[in-house]
């Protein structure tokens, strides 16, 4: 009886956190779902009607949509690779012992503290800048044009200051993982007849193998959502060239005044995220049963 | 095959000096163990002669090569680590045959020389399994494994048994001679467990604070101990240790005296006093007897048999041709 009366009692407890947080995403939720169905223009108030799919229909036979996924692949793909790859480097030259070792990791983990939007502008004004950037400078420096980052490589420009941001995360939580290695393992390879690369290959990449499943899932729920940095930098621009399913929705509802079809782009950016999760999941869960 | 020869070697960590000026010789085929109390240096020598420290000072020597600056895989050593150091992500048969893939041995011949290992160990049932499926022995006995598939000129074992219970150490114990008398490959082995060394060793090297204070066989350790850090490490229970007035008596410092060698009388002998806790094992009872005048209580082995209690008066007896005699700088006199 008691702990019958006890769950009761939890079960009382925790709703108002449980409820606030259904309705937290549940109302938003429903209204994107709601409006999605509406012919919803903001240059005209007062005339909603229904739509039927008619948002969906024009939002994925729009070109842009199809942009808009290449970009968000390269986008999250492009970051992944350079964070997971520049965070395993990076991990391990931390990891060696040095002179400053606390001031050096606290240096490195710094970007990460940077906002998103002040970081892109602090790339895009004093570093990618055709005119004023350092890379200008140097450029001139050495006799050679200097090149429109913006204009001429506008989504390369924007993976690398998302990279930028994301290294310190991969880093972290890499070399925490590095530094749990147990050394006699290390120890026992070298014996074995493993040089640094095969104890590299055969003993700490399957150490970090978890970590960076771990690594992958929480940046990749994060990067499919990258939006600031686009907005204070291209613009999604030149074209579509730098526009990623979140800007193309942003675009669509408050550009175009059309919060039917954003919100119908919105639902579909929540299937596919979806769709994206359950892969991870399955290779996550497949990480962590080895 | 697996002779080494330490000269002169030296360790210094920093302003530490962990092993101080210290030459050893192993002959081949010899099971050797380093024995002391934590901090002794003991793993460290070990470290040394494996390679995964580089000495201070001195030279090393294995098989009449100079190995002081070879790279630990070539020096032909095995080791087998406290902690297993197993691969979590391989298999049994990846593990046991990681050497000799890292040697470039042919795939055929690597699965020969694992079947081989494994029937010995009897661990053919396991060879696919993972290392953290498996027992704490049947780990260590893939360690051992690992280390064996690669004919080396010797094995080190650091500690191998401290992760195992009481039972399961005495078995691998009794395994572990068992394959040095099969193999007869020289064996060098640390621990901090007297009873370890010796039950396993041809000799024993005694450590303490970086020096060697005896080498010897186990019974030449536990009849001569040559000095009183030997006397009193070695032996289960502790060899008792009198000075003063006693031990002014036999024109010394300080006697020792082993539990086994007093006799316990209710009737008379030369020192009176009273039993305290006594120990029952069935075979042996040792009584703690706190004696008239002494201040620790001395050990006495008695047969399994012998009924005193708590309080009891009682006399004891040493045999005055088993006292070991030390001066006052620790020393044996003979």
């Amino acid at each position: 009886m008691a702990t019958q009366h006890s769950r009761a009692a939890a079960r009382l407890m925790i709703s108002p956190a449980v409820i606030l947080l259904l309705c937290w995403m549940l109302v938003p939720l429903g209204m994107t779902l709601y409006f999605s169905f509406l012919r919803y223009n903001l240059l005209m108030p007062g005339t909603e009607s229904w739509n039927g799919w008619t948002n969906y229909y024009y939002f994925l036979t729009d070109p842009s949509f199809t942009d808009a996924i290449i970009n968000t692949l390269l986008l999250v793909g492009g970051v992944l690779a350079i964070t997971v790859v520049g965070g395993v480097l990076f991990a391990l030259l931390l990891d060696q012992p040095m002179w400053g070792q606390g001031l050096i990791r606290v240096l490195v983990i710094a970007p990460f503290f940077v906002m998103p939007t002040v970081s892109a502008l602090v790339w895009k004004n004093m570093f990618m800048n055709p005119v004023n950037g350092i890379f200008a400078h140097l450029a001139n420096a050495l006799g050679v044009a200097p090149l429109d980052f913006f204009a001429r490589i506008p989504l390369a420009s924007i993976i690398w200051i998302v990279s930028w941001q994301w290294l310190p995360f991969a880093t972290l939580i890499l070399l925490t993982s590095l530094q749990s290695l147990d050394q006699e393992q290390l120890e026992a390879a070298e014996m074995d007849g493993a040089n640094w690369l095969r104890r590299f290959r055969f003993v700490m990449i399957p150490h970090l193998a978890r970590p960076v499943t771990v690594v992958i899932l929480i940046q990749t729920i994060f990067l499919l959502s990258i939006f600031a940095e686009i907005l204070v930098t291209t613009n999604g621009g030149p074209g579509t060239a730098t526009t990623n399913l979140t800007y193309l929705i942003y675009v669509q509802s408050l550009l175009q005044f059309d919060v039917g079809a954003g919100s119908a782009g919105g639902v579909i950016a929540i299937i596919l995220a979806n769709i994206v999760a359950i892969f991870l999941m399955r290779m996550i869960g497949k990480n962590l049963d080895a | 095959m697996g002779r080494i020869t330490l000269s002169q070697v030296k360790k210094d960590f920093g302003e530490v000096s962990v092993i101080q000026k210290l030459s050893l010789t192993i002959e081949d085929g010899e099971f050797i163990v380093f024995v002391g109390p934590s901090g002794c240096g003991k793993s460290t020598l070990l470290r040394l002669i494996a390679g995964l420290e580089d000495i201070t000072e001195g030279q090393i020597e294995i098989d009449g090569r100079n190995a002081t600056e070879l790279p630990p895989a070539k020096r032909g050593l095995a080791m087998v680590f406290q902690s297993y150091a197993l691969y979590p992500h391989m298999s049994v048969r990846k593990n046991i045959a990681f050497p000799l893939r890292m040697a470039g041995v042919e795939k055929s011949q690597q699965d020969r020389l694992v079947e081989e290992a494994a029937r010995m160990l009897n661990l053919t049932d396991y060879l696919d399994r993972r290392p953290r499926q498996l027992s704490g022995g049947q780990r260590q006995r893939v360690a051992i494994g690992r280390a064996i598939v690669r004919k080396p000129a010797a094995f080190l074992f650091d500690e191998p048994l401290s992760n195992l219970d009481a039972a399961l150490r005495v078995g691998m114990r009794l395994e572990i001679s068992e394959l040095h008398k099969r193999l007869e490959t020289t064996m060098i082995y640390v621990t901090h467990d007297q009873v370890e060394a010796m039950t396993m060793a041809d000799r024993i090297v005694v450590l303490n604070d970086g020096r060697i204070e005896q080498v010897g066989t186990p019974l030449e350790l536990y009849r001569k101990p040559g000095n009183l850090f030997v006397a009193g490490f070695v032996g289960s229970p502790k060899i008792n240790l009198l000075s003063g007035a006693e031990s002014r008596k036999h024109g010394a410092a300080t006697i020792g005296i082993r539990s086994e060698h007093i006799s316990i009388s209710t009737e008379g002998g030369d020192w009176p006093g009273s039993i305290g806790v006594s120990e029952h094992l069935g075979s042996d009872t040792f009584f703690h007897v706190a004696c008239e005048g002494g201040d620790a209580p001395i050990t006495v082995r008695a047969d399994g048999e012998v009924d005193l209690k708590y309080g009891d008066k009682v006399f004891l007896t040493p045999d005055t041709a088993q006292i070991h005699k030390f001066d006052s700088r620790g020393l044996r006199i003979d």
